[in-house]
Parts: structure tokens; sequence; C-alpha cells
């Protein structure tokens, strides 16, 4: 018996070693920049010129690591131990659970200029080419016979800033929250296909072929335009949208460990710098910067936005109402048709 | 000792000889490295699954797990996972069937080609197929106009755990298949018994354990399966939504708790199922007496 123990002991510690010894140990000259999905291509650019940059005024040498998944995916591992040293997202609310995990600063959003978000984006809409339906508000996504392609408000951002957005149009336009609601309605009614990202969302409406109009973010016509050719669909500006934050915020358990807090700030920094914003503005998303906004503006078409704020009282406010469970999206789907 | 190597012979039967020299060393080891790895690969998870659900009061809870749209899932889930199960039954054994009695070219092939769904990344899998039954697609395009839709309804849902599920049925039932004596039914055929009766009586009892085994496996899978289902389902609420896809919904929203809440549902239901199965399989060999 007592022989039979130790060569149970013996096996646990022979696993436990080569567990263990899987492990590989961290690097401390490289920046671990979380992000989400969209923003891949626009980091890409980013990075080069940061670290070109920061070569040129400081002398050292630095590499960029990106990590990118969903937002909230990306928040979820982060505030599960994966180490960025920085986070660049695509909502608020996926900050602002890193602060209430004590992982990133409870201000966060004061720590660098416009809310921590040095750009911005907006929902348009996608048509094919010639805009056969007429789209050209929010009002003829509700007509009878117009398929809405759209993202899951429960899982992706994509989704809930175009729900968020057709709501606040109806409010911007004076009307009550009730009849927001019901229009909202309305317009899911014509939903044939929810995605569950963004991505997703332009995979079943370019490659499926599903649906007259897609809704999704301004930046995402870019990347349409790059991977299907141009042409293929026509971007409709409508007469108001919603102002959506990309923030951005410094992961202080990582830098504290790590010691990068110098160059995860300034790795940030140079994202309000002119350059930063010109190549933000190459990848379609609107640059905070006047001055770069005002050279793209036959791309940044002028259109009346609300920020979540004026109609929803935030994010995280608009998370509870409207997406939570039993919310009022669940309510759209469940009440009796 | 020789002669067990060479023979290909189970292993299982190296170790029923008693007192006899074992190929892998000691039981003591063996047995506590199986329950080491075990608890690291699937218990320390799942508890880790059930303390999560700890946080939430019963009535949180109880909210949680039967809110409408939970439960259409569940509803959606573990229907087509039966379904497609079932299905997978009927054609899984006639494939399997196929391999092990006939002779024919590309054999080698086909045989390969069951596999396929178990190699595949199940998007992949879902992606190809929604490409395929989308109104657009190759089948779709014809299909539609007869008003078939497949692609973004409950029907699609099936269709990929059809295809995922296969394999499980198949890789089961072949070698029982091909151990069963043909001398049993030409036996049968001498005493008279009709094709039916041989399949009935000789060849079903003898394969039922793994034809169950196989079905279990590939209920059990759709149940879990995500990938291949999330592209085809159209994921609407109340409709084609599956209970994984509300899961991911929650964890979006950050609700953990709920969302490993719906979790334990499933693992639960998906346990009785396969208890359930399980026992039926016991009950079908003291019946039969067929060991396996």
């Amino acid at each position: 018996m007592k022989n039979n123990i130790a060569s149970l002991l013996a096996g646990a510690l022979l696993a436990a070693s080569v567990v263990g010894s899987g492990l590989a140990s961290a690097q401390t000259t490289t920046l671990l920049n979380g992000s989400y999905d969209v923003a891949r291509e626009f980091y890409k650019d980013y990075n080069a010129a940061f670290v070109a940059n920061y070569k040129k005024t400081t002398g050292k040498d630095v590499k960029i690591d990106q990590s990118h998944a969903g937002s909230s995916a990306i928040a979820r591992s982060v505030a599960e131990g994966l180490d960025a040293d920085v986070v660049t997202m695509n909502t608020s609310t996926d900050i602002d659970f890193l602060a209430d995990k004590g992982v990133v600063a409870k201000d966060w959003n004061k720590k660098f200029p416009g809310n921590a978000s040095p750009t911005t984006s907006t929902m348009l809409f996608l048509t094919r080419n010639g805009n056969p339906k007429g789209i050209k508000d929010w009002d003829d996504l509700i007509k009878p016979g117009v398929q809405v392609v759209v993202v899951n408000p429960k899982t992706g951002g994509n989704g809930r800033y175009a729900y968020l957005g057709a709501w606040g149009h109806v409010r911007a336009k004076g009307g009550t929250d009730a009849q927001a609601a019901e229009f909202v309605a309305k317009l899911y009614k014509n939903v044939p296909v929810l995605a569950s990202g963004g991505r997703a969302a332009t995979t079943t409406f370019l490659q499926r072929n599903i649906g007259d109009v897609l809704i999704t973010f301004e930046s995402e016509v870019v990347s349409i335009n790059r991977e299907f050719g141009e042409g293929k669909v026509d971007a409709v500006y409508p007469s108001t949208s919603v102002l959506a934050e990309n923030p951005v915020a410094v992961v202080e358990r990582t830098v504290a460990k790590k010691g990068t807090g110098e160059l995860a700030k300034a790795y940030l920094d140079y994202l309000y710098s002119d350059e930063g914003q010109e190549i933000a503005a190459k990848h379609a998303l609107r640059p905070r910067s006047e001055a770069v906004l005002k050279r793209h503006a036959d791309v940044f078409k002028p259109i009346k936005l609300f920020t979540v704020e004026e109609y929803f009282g935030g994010l995280a406010q608009a998370q509870k109402v409207h997406f939570n469970d039993g919310g009022q999206f669940d309510k759209l789907y469940t009440a009796p048709k | 000792m020789a002669a067990v190597i060479s023979a290909a012979a189970p292993l299982a039967a190296v170790g029923g000889a008693r007192g006899a020299k074992r190929v892998l060393p000691g039981f003591g080891l063996t047995l506590g490295y199986t329950l080491f790895y075990l608890s690291v690969i699937v218990l320390i998870p799942l508890s880790a699954l059930f303390f999560k659900t700890f946080t939430l009061t019963w009535e949180q809870f109880w909210s949680a797990v039967t809110g409408p749209r939970v439960l259409a899932s569940y509803r959606l889930t573990f229907g087509a996972s039966l379904f497609a199960a079932v299905v997978n039954l009927v054609f899984g054994l006639l494939v399997a069937w196929v391999l092990v009695r006939y002779k024919f070219p590309g054999k080698k092939i086909v045989d390969a080609l069951v596999d396929l769904p178990f190699a595949l990344p199940t998007a992949v899998a879902g992606i190809s197929l929604t490409a395929l039954l989308a109104g657009n697609g190759w089948l779709g395009q014809y299909l539609e106009p007869m008003g078939i839709k497949l692609a973004f309804t409950p029907a699609g849902v099936v269709i990929a755990l059809i295809f995922i599920g296969l394999p499980f049925v198949v890789r089961t039932v072949q070698p029982v298949l091909e151990d069963a004596e043909k001398e049993l039914e030409e036996a049968a055929t001498s005493l008279g018994a009709t094709r039916f009766q041989i399949f009935y009586k000789v060849i079903l009892p003898h394969i039922l354990p793994a034809l169950m085994t196989g079905f279990a496996m590939a209920f059990a899978r759709g149940i879990g399966e995500y990938g291949s289902v999330i592209f085809i389902a159209g994921n609407m609420p109340m409709i084609s939504e599956i209970t994984p896809l509300i899961i991911i919904g929650k964890l979006e929203q950050y609700d953990y708790a709920g969302a490993t809440a719906v979790a334990v549902v499933m693992l639960f239901f998906s346990f009785v199922l396969l208890l359930v199965i399980n026992a039926l399989q016991a009950w079908q060999r003291s019946r039969t007496g067929t060991k396996s």
C-alpha cells in the first residue's frame, strides 16, 4: 500500500513537471496591445509608424504585439490575466468592466483627451450597388419588403450601436421613448439574420447576398471596398446617427509588473499626433483632430451625430435598460407576436 | 508473453491476466496519473463552472436559466441534436455497413472522408454549409425557389449537427461490425431466417451497444456544438438561437454567473441523457447477453 501511494505521488509529480515546463517566460521589451477585430489593419499601420517614431525620439527599439478578438472577449482575457499593456476598444463598457476589476484606472477616460478616445466612428448603411431600394434614412429601413442585416446587440458592439442609432434617430426627431421602441421593433421585424459579430454580418450581406441593407460602422466601408472591390456597395449616410467612441486605456496591472508605463503612455499619446490621426483617417476612423478631419472631408461626410450620453445616459445605462437579459431588446423578441 | 504482444488482442486483455507482467508500469502509478490527468483536464475546470454559479442566489439562478429566450434555445439545441443523432444513427449504420461488407473502388477514400468532420475546424464546416445552402449557394439557389429554406432556419442547425455527428456513429459501429461472425448469419440463413430476421435477431443485438454509444456521442457533441452552427443558424431569438450562443451572449454582457448557470443546466441534462443511454445499453446487454 505504501508503495502504491509513493508511486501515485510520483505520477502526480511527473505530470506537474510536464505542465510547469510548458510555461514560457515573459519578454520585457515588447508592448502588447489588446484590441478588437476590426482594428487589426489600422494598428498594423500605426504600430510601424509608432516604432519608427519612438526610435527617432528616444533611440530605443520596441516591438508591438497585437492580440485581437471581439472587443469584450479581449476585455475578458485581460481581466483574467492576459498581460496586455494597453487596451484599445470599440465600446467604453469593455474598459469600464476592466476598471471595475481594478485592472485599469477608475478614471481611465480622463487620462487622455476626448474621453480617452483618439478616434470615433458612426453607424451608416451599406446598400447594394446603385441602392435599388432607394434607402436614404432610418425610416426607409422599416418599409415592408426591405431586409436589414444587423449584428445581434447581445453579442457585438457593432449591433449595440446600430440599435442605439435607430432608437436615437427617433428621439433626435423629437419622438418619445415609446415611439422609439415601436420603431426599433418594426426595424427588427425586417431583420432576416442576426449576425454574431461585425465581420459575420459583412459576410452575410456580401457573400451570402442576404438583405438589402447592412447597418455597420463607417470604418467597415474601407475594409469592404478593399476585400470585395470598389463599387459593390453604396454607403448611405442617414440624417442622424450615433457617435461611437473608440476608447483606449493603459492596463495598470500589467505596466506595474512589467515597468512599461511610460512606453504604454507614449504609445497611446501618439494616437493623438498628426501622424496617428492621419493613419486613423486612412482606415476610415474619424480623427479627433479637426484639421485632419477637414483634410478628409470627402470620406467623412457631415452627419448629425448624437452621443449615447444624450439619449441613453451613457453606454453602461444603455446596456442595463436595453441589452441585459429582460431588457428592451429581449422584449422585442419575446413579446407575443 | 510475446504471443500477447504480437497478437492483435486488445490491450485490456493483458491487464486482465492476473499476476502477469503488465506492459505499462504499476497499477498505482498509472491510476495516480489517470486521476491527476482527469482532475486537471476535466474535474477542475468543471468544478470552476459550478463555483461560479454559487455566486447566484437560487432566484437569480432560476431566472437566468428559465428566460423565454433561454427556454427556446434549449428546445432547439436538444431537439436538433436529438434529431441529428437519430438521422446519424440510421445513415451512420448504413455507411459503416457499406464500408465493412463491400469492396468497391475508392473505398479507402470514402473511409477517410468519414473522418473529415472530426478534423475540420467546425467554423469552416459552418461557413461551407452556409455557402452551399444559402439563397445564392450551389444547392440553395435551386431549393429556395421550391420553398425549401434551409440556411438561417432551425433546419440548418440540424444539417450542421448531422455533419459533425456522423463520424461518431460510423467509427463506433464499424469495428464491431467487422468482428461480427458471418457464420452466424449463414447459420441463420440455413435455418430459414428471412433477411429482416437476420438483421433484427442476429446483427442488431450484436451491434446495438456500439450503435447506442455512437448515438450518445453524436447527441452529446451536438448539444455542445457552436462553431458550425453559428453561421448557418441565423441566430434569431426564439427561433434559431442555440444555447451555446445564449451563453456567449451572457459572457458578452459580462454576466459570468448567468452564463455558467445556463452551462450547468446544459451539463446536467446532457449528463442525465447520457446516463439514460448508458442504462439502456446495460439493460440491452443483460437481456441479450451480448458482451462488449
